[in-house]
């Protein structure tokens, strides 16, 4: 529904081999760091934690 | 003969009250009291006024003042505008928002009422003139009657039928029985969606139904009514809990999730065919058969 508004706002992963780019990205060590780092950042950033099933997380904001 | 004073006068109260019978604070929250209110009623007011001095004007005879009806649909189109600003504006801030679709309605909606209040006052003043008050009265019911059933246009609950649907998760997709609304990452959000969530399947009844749903702007009026009428637990920063209605490519059911402050079931599904259908959603495109059928002709292909 929010179209053409969707942007990547950070992403958080205990993958490091697996993302590069040009979001900010936040090594965890560990799931819980992961999810605790996720957590941290969708509130501070009003935004929305979706899982790449990989140990990635992504936080985006919508609209 | 009765003095034109009294012709105009009479159409000036039909219609007037005509606008007030048409101007309540819905669920929509909209306009607003008293401000609202009043910018409307006195609209309604010069917009009845206008139908009521038609009839002594051609009576009179003074055509030429008729040709300031013209005029004042130039003015209604500016109601239009207004209306559509008011709400763009207040959109920003909305946490559920209306949709741009919902707002062209209600801003239509605003516009052409006016256009019924003038018919009401210009039907009355025509009865007041050859009929006397008792004949302005009945046709100043009858008018009011005419607009209360007019402007009520139709609503989901006709069009679809809804039940209750089950909310889980497909590893981090939530799902709405078969329909796949979105990503959660968080498994705290997860628990938290599955313990206070509902969700309801949409099913159209006909063709039309189904292109009319298929409409983002409809869907997200369904969405926007459900979280108004059940309130909504979503905040600036929980966006997890927007209300989403998604459909299934394949049947054109459409799936609604919601995070109510009232888990009501029934409610939800009073609220969901309490939505009305958005002029620009309504299509009919079972109508369009004839139509295909002889353009098929005389392409050769039937």
């Amino acid at each position: 529904m929010n179209q053409n508004s969707e942007s990547i706002q950070a992403v958080v992963t205990v993958n490091m081999d697996k993302v590069s780019g040009g979001a900010p990205i936040f090594f965890a060590r560990n799931e819980d760091e992961l999810i605790s780092i996720s957590i941290k950042l969708s509130k501070i950033l009003d935004s929305t934690v979706h899982e790449l099933e990989n140990g990635t997380y992504i936080v985006v904001r919508h609209e | 003969m009765p003095d034109y004073l009294v012709v105009i006068l009479a159409g000036v109260i039909a219609g007037v009250s005509s606008r007030i019978v048409l101007l309540r604070i819905d669920y929509r929250q909209y306009p607003g009291y008293p401000h609202g209110y009043l910018a409307h009623l006195s609209l309604g007011f010069v917009s009845s006024a206008l139908g009521a001095v038609a009839i002594p004007a051609i009576l009179k005879p003074d055509y030429t003042a008729v040709t300031f009806l013209a005029l004042a649909a130039q003015q209604f189109r500016e109601i239009r505008t207004m209306e559509r600003r008011t709400l763009e504006s207040l959109e920003r801030t909305e946490l559920v928002k209306r949709g741009l679709d919902y707002i062209e309605g209600i801003a239509r909606t605003f516009e052409a009422r006016n256009y019924l209040v003038m018919g009401t006052a210009f039907v009355t003043s025509l009865a007041a003139q050859f009929g006397g008050l008792a004949a302005a009265v009945f046709t100043a019911l009858v008018a009011l009657i005419f607009s209360h059933y007019f402007m009520s246009g139709d609503v989901i609950g006709n069009i679809c039928d809804i039940s209750p649907a089950r909310l889980y998760f497909k590893g981090p997709i939530l799902m709405v029985d078969e329909i796949s609304i979105m990503n959660v990452g968080l498994e705290s959000m997860r628990t938290k969606i599955l313990k206070d969530g509902l969700a309801v399947k949409i099913r159209p009844i006909d063709g039309n139904a189904r292109a009319t749903i298929h409409d983002v702007g409809q869907r997200k009026a369904i969405a926007f009514t459900a979280a108004v009428i059940l309130g909504t637990k979503k905040d600036v920063d929980i966006p997890e809990f927007t209300p989403m209605a998604r459909k299934n490519p394949d049947t054109g059911d459409v799936g609604l999730y919601i995070l109510p402050v009232e888990k009501d079931m029934e409610q939800l599904i009073a609220a969901v065919k309490l939505t009305p259908v958005l002029e620009s959603a309504r299509s009919k495109p079972l109508k369009a058969g004839p139509v295909i059928k002889a353009a098929r002709k005389e392409g050769g292909l039937n």
